[in-house]
Formats: C-alpha cells, structure tokens, sequence
C-alpha cells in the first residue's frame, strides 16, 4: 500500500497539480494577509474559504484523479496486490499531496507575517486541521462516486452534486426546517443536523472559536453545554473522525467486491 | 467646581480644628483597647490611631466628626453578626483597615460601611472581605470613595449585596476602586453629579455598575470583565459613559452596556470586547455615540425599538459576528463615518471615505432574533448569500439604514 501511495504522490508531484494548487493557497493566503494587514480578520475571510473551497477542490480532485488513472489501476489490479492496498493508497496519495499543499500553502505566509507573535495561532492551527479534515472527507467521498460510477460524466455530475448539495442546498434546507417547527424546541436537533453534515461540522468547529460569543447569546441548556464547555469541541473532533473513517471504509469495501 | 468646594471645605474644617485634634491609639496593649471605646472617649476631630491587630466589634458608630486611620490594616472581625460602621456625623474620615464578616440579613441591608445622612465623609483605603453590602451611602452627599478593595464571595443573587451602593446621595467621587465577586459592583440608586472613574470591577453577580433613576453622571476609565450581566444604565438622564472597558460578559442575557430609557447621553472613546451584546438599546433617545471600539462582540449593537435620534459616529466596528441588529423596520438612528471591518466597498478618489454606502444590518440577524437556533448557521454559504441578496435590494431590513460614508480605515 505504502509503495502505491508514494507511486500516486509523486505522481501528482510530477503532474504539476499538487504545485498548482500549492501555489493557489499561497498566493491566497499572501493577497488576503497584503489587504487585510491583520491577521485576525484573515482568519475570519480563510474561514469562509476554506469551507467552501476546500471541499469544491478534495471532490473534483478526487474524482479526476480515480478516473484519470483507471487504466493503471486495472493493470495493478493484474498484479498480486490486495485489491485494498491499490485503492486506499491511490485514495491516500491524493488526499495527503492535496492536504500538504493546503497546510504548506496557507501555512508559510502565515508564518511569515508573525503567525507566533499574534494571539490567533490557536484559531489558525484549528483552521488548518479542519481543512485537512475536510480534504480527506470529500476525496474520500469523490472516490467513492467514481468507484461506484462507470460513466465519467455521471460520476462527475453526481460528485459536483454532492458538494452542491453539502454546500449549500443542505443549509437552504436545514433554516427552512427551523423556521416551519419553530414553535418546537429545536436545540437538540439543529445541533445533531450540524452533525450530519461535514462542512457544517467543521463551519461550527470554527465558530466554536471564532464567535464563541454570539453563540452563547441563546438561551437553551443544550447550547450552553455544547458550546460553552468543551463538550463542542470533542464531539465535533470525533464526528469529524468518523466522517473520515466512514467514507474510506465503505471504499475499501466497495473496491472488495467490484467486478472490472 | 462643586467637588473642589467641597475639599476646600473640607481643608478649612480640618485646619480651622487641627489645633485642639488629638490622635488616640487603640491596640490590645494600649489603655483604649476597642474601637468603640476610643469613639466614646474621643472628642470631635480626634484622630483615631488604630493599630494592627484583630478587633471583635460591630454596630461601630460614628456620631461625631473623626478620622479612624488604621495601622497595617487592622482587622475588624463583625462574626456575621450584623452592620460594622456607621457614620452618622459630617467630616469622617475612614481610612486604611480591613473589615471581615459583615452579617447577613433579608431584612435590613448590614454594610460594612454606611453613612446615613452625613456629608465630606472620605472612605478610603479599605478592605472589605466576607460581606454582605460593602460600603453604603445612604442620603449622603460631597464625599469621596478611594481606593478601597472589595473581595466578595456571592453565589446567588438573593442572598447577596452591593459592592458600593449609592441611595439619594449627590457629588460623590468613586474612584480607583477595586470591586468583585458581589451582586452589583457599584450601584447608584436616585443618586446624581456622582463621578465615577478607574474602578475595575469584575466577576460579579448581576452587573458591574448599576444605574438607577440617577441623572448628570459621569463615568471613565473603568474596567468591567466577565459580569453577570454587564453594566446596566436605566432610566437616568445626562450620563456621560467616558473611556471604560467591558469585556468577556458572556451569556444568554449578557450585556457589555444595558441602556434603557436613557436620554441624552455621551458614550464615546469605549471598548467593547468579547461580549455576547456589546449594547442593547431600549427606548434610549438622543445618545451620542463616538469613538467606540466594538471588538468580536456576538452582537456589537442590539437595538431593541423606541430608539430616536442616536448618532453613532467615528465608531469602530472590528469582527463582530453581528453589527447592528434591529427588531423594526423603522429607523431614525444615523449611522455615518465609522469603520466596519466587513465593509467590502472602495475608495476611488481617496479621500477615505468608501464609495458605496454600508448596510450594517444582516438578513440573518433578522431571522436569529425570529428564531433562535438558527444561529448554527452563522457564516454559512447559504446564509452569506441571502445576506448579500438582502444587501442588493433591501426587503426586510430598513432601506434607510446605512453609513453612506463608512470610513476606510479604522479610526484611532
């Protein structure tokens, strides 16, 4: 497995995309630090980013790559290896060039614009764990589509979907159900339809740190205990993990039983 | 001026009797070995000299003009058995001990120090620990309050008392005060011309100060952190809010300021940061609000309705997950020349001030009021692009209400 993974890193490394999108996080993060001259707020606008683009990038990433290398993953297939050390390495080489682009990328101006002398280094770290998070997340997801999808335009409409759906139509959702049961006591379950989305996940695994304070401005039980102890913060991490965890496992098993 | 009548008075009195002012010691070796004796054999004017040690005493009163100075801050010890001092005479002055154990009552408030109906009196240099109200002015007027410590331990607010209560007292000066841990830090009660300045008061119960029918106050450079509920101004008129702090007052009814029914007050060169509402607004007209910083607060400004003519002006607006929040669809407040630290417009012909007007009322400041749990969804995709549709073409949001010259750079 680890052979395949580094055969697809480097791969990626020769390919030029891992660079690209190294040097699209870099200048990112240099343009926002050169206009906001503060570090703190560019925490805030990375956060939007990171959110949205993270995913939009880890899906149609991870959807070319599968289908890019198909013939080659057939002529492993040929080859005495499990069928779950080709897939979970090629999965594994995307998704780790992907995330070290990411953190090197938003990480070294950072860095160079005194991330350590500013108070935000906490909030930044956070920001970068759940980028990675959210990296492994929807690569993990693209991979599944693909796998589960011959056809390249298919698999490619449904994976576009997919982070659609998360992205946006999920909160579309999520408020209009507020708003109709609103007479009904909703804490509870607005923070579990946090939970069942990854980007929300991470959005209020951010939150926890960056508006703490307009969090705790409603009255309800359940939101003092979510956000105002440590509670928010552990059981985001972990159901961050078993997002993680989900997706990669269902690959595996899929790419057991597929017949090519 | 007033005040410095007063001193003048004050200085006058003292010089005009310095001649025949004697000072006694008490101690436990001395020939007067409590308080209360050296009040009884003292004459008007007498220093009282009170070296260190612990004094078992309470129910002190002070019935004629003296000077209690303490030694090393001796202690007085009430065992809870009810009030320790009380000044009933004009020209006392209470200086430098260490007050414990005032007793607790539902009935009638035991302070460690009261001063019923007297004037110039001069508190200062205390400490105040275990108690149950701290120092209580009481139809007292022209006295100072200075530097004194008060170290509360109150759990709930029922059974607790005020740091410094003020109550139909008039040009009293508290200032460089250190109160926590009480219900209100300072309270004000029909109390007006009261200065307020340098006090830090922090971790209390209910709010850090505390105003209540008081008029023509005036208070800067105080410090209020992590209280229950903030500082509340109600009902008062003329209040000049200079130069202080609030921070990190969390929670469901926290407030860096309450205001209601306030008129015609000066708010300017504050800080609010990290509070849950940096300033709810209710029925308040005629505030003029300048220079203010509002940093990461969850609300920076709540306007609650019945809001008239309040200018904001110059104001900071740093990272707020809300601006400004409305309840109505009417606005008579103007906005103009702060900085907002979400303004995305331009600056074409560089003169500082951004081309495009700011709306600092978000779509979903609306529906967070409407419905509470919504607030999930802060900074959402979603959420953003409703809030930027609302910002094109205002349907919910009162169409008048912008900054048509948010500044480009943050003010000093």
């Amino acid at each position: 497995m680890l052979k395949i993974l580094k055969y697809s890193f480097y791969d990626l490394m020769r390919s030029r995309w891992s660079y690209v999108y190294f040097l699209f996080y870099l200048a990112l993060g240099f343009v926002l630090l050169f206009l906001n001259n503060d570090v703190s707020k560019a925490v805030i606008t990375l956060m939007n980013i990171i959110i949205v683009l993270v995913p939009l990038i880890g899906t149609i990433f991870g959807v070319m790559y599968y289908y890019d290398s198909k013939e080659f993953t057939e002529l492993l297939l040929a080859q005495p290896i499990k069928r779950s050390s080709i897939f979970l390495g090629q999965y594994l080489g995307v998704a780790c060039s992907l995330t070290l682009s990411l953190v090197l990328g938003l990480g070294i101006p950072f860095l160079l614009y005194g991330l350590f002398k500013s108070n935000v280094i906490f909030d930044f770290s956070l920001l970068l764990v759940t980028g990675a998070f959210l990296t492994l997340i929807f690569t993990a997801i693209a991979f599944n589509i693909a796998l589960s999808n011959e056809n390249k335009i298919k698999g490619f409409g449904y994976a576009v979907l997919a982070w659609l759906f998360l992205a946006v139509v999920y909160d579309g959702l999520f408020l209009m159900s507020l708003i109709v049961f609103e007479e009904y006591p909703l804490d509870s379950f607005s923070l579990a339809a946090t939970m069942f989305n990854p980007i929300d996940l991470s959005r209020t695994l951010i939150l926890l740190k960056l508006d703490i304070s307009a969090l705790l401005g409603y009255t309800g039980a359940v939101f003092k205990e979510f956000f105002g102890t440590n509670t928010g913060l552990i059981i985001s991490i972990l159901m961050l993990l078993l997002w993680t965890v989900l997706p990669i496992g269902r690959l595996a098993y899929k790419a057991k039983r597929k017949d090519f | 001026m007033r005040y410095l009548n007063g001193l003048l008075v004050i200085i006058i009195m003292f010089s005009g009797h310095c001649l025949s002012a004697e000072t006694i010691s008490v101690c436990s070796t001395c020939k007067i070995k409590s308080i209360k004796e050296g009040i009884k054999t003292a004459a008007e004017f007498d220093t009282l000299l009170i070296k260190k040690g612990t004094y078992k005493e309470f129910n002190i009163l002070i019935d004629k003009p003296l000077t209690l100075l303490g030694e090393n801050f001796p202690i007085i010890d009430g065992e809870d058995q009810g009030e320790i001092i009380r000044v009933t005479a004009d020209n006392v002055t209470i200086d430098g001990l260490f007050i414990i154990n005032v007793g607790t009552s539902y009935t009638s408030d035991y302070a460690a120090i009261r001063v019923v109906k007297s004037e110039n009196f001069i508190i200062q240099n205390i400490v105040l620990e275990k108690l149950f109200f701290g120092i209580y002015l009481e139809k007292s007027n022209n006295g100072k309050v200075y530097h004194n410590k008060i170290i509360g331990d109150a759990v709930d607010e029922y059974n607790s008392g005020n740091g410094i209560q003020l109550w139909y007292s008039k040009n009293v000066e508290v200032d460089r005060n250190i109160v926590q841990g009480v219900r209100d830090g300072i309270y004000l009660e029909f109390s007006d011309n009261i200065t307020i300045n340098n006090n830090i008061s922090t971790n209390n119960l209910r709010y850090g100060l505390h105003f209540m029918f008081s008029n023509d106050d005036i208070y800067t450079n105080n410090t209020f952190e992590n209280n229950g509920a903030g500082v509340a101004v109600m009902f008062s008129k003329r209040i000049k809010m200079i130069g202080n702090t609030f921070r990190k007052n969390w929670g469901a009814a926290a407030f860096g300021m309450l205001l209601k029914e306030i008129n015609d007050a000066e708010i300017s060169g504050n800080t609010f940061e990290e509070n849950t509402i940096g300033i709810n607004i209710e029925g308040s007209n005629r505030i003029k609000y300048i220079n203010n910083n509002f940093i990461k607060n969850g609300w920076a400004i709540k306007v609650l309705g019945a809001c008239y003519t309040n200018t904001f002006e110059k104001n900071n607006f740093l990272y707020n997950s809300f601006d400004i929040s409305y309840n109505s669809k009417l606005n008579d407040n103007v906005f103009n020349q702060n900085y907002w630290s979400d303004y995305a417009g331009y600056d074409l012909d560089q003169n500082g001030i951004g081309d495009v007007p700011y709306r600092p009322v978000k779509l979903f400041s609306y529906i967070v009021n409407r419905t509470p749990e919504t607030i999930v969804l802060l900074r959402s995709l979603f959420m953003d692009i409703i809030d930027f549709s609302e910002k094109v073409s205002p349907v919910f949001t009162p169409d008048n209400l912008l900054d048509a010259n948010p500044l480009m750079k943050r003010t000093k």
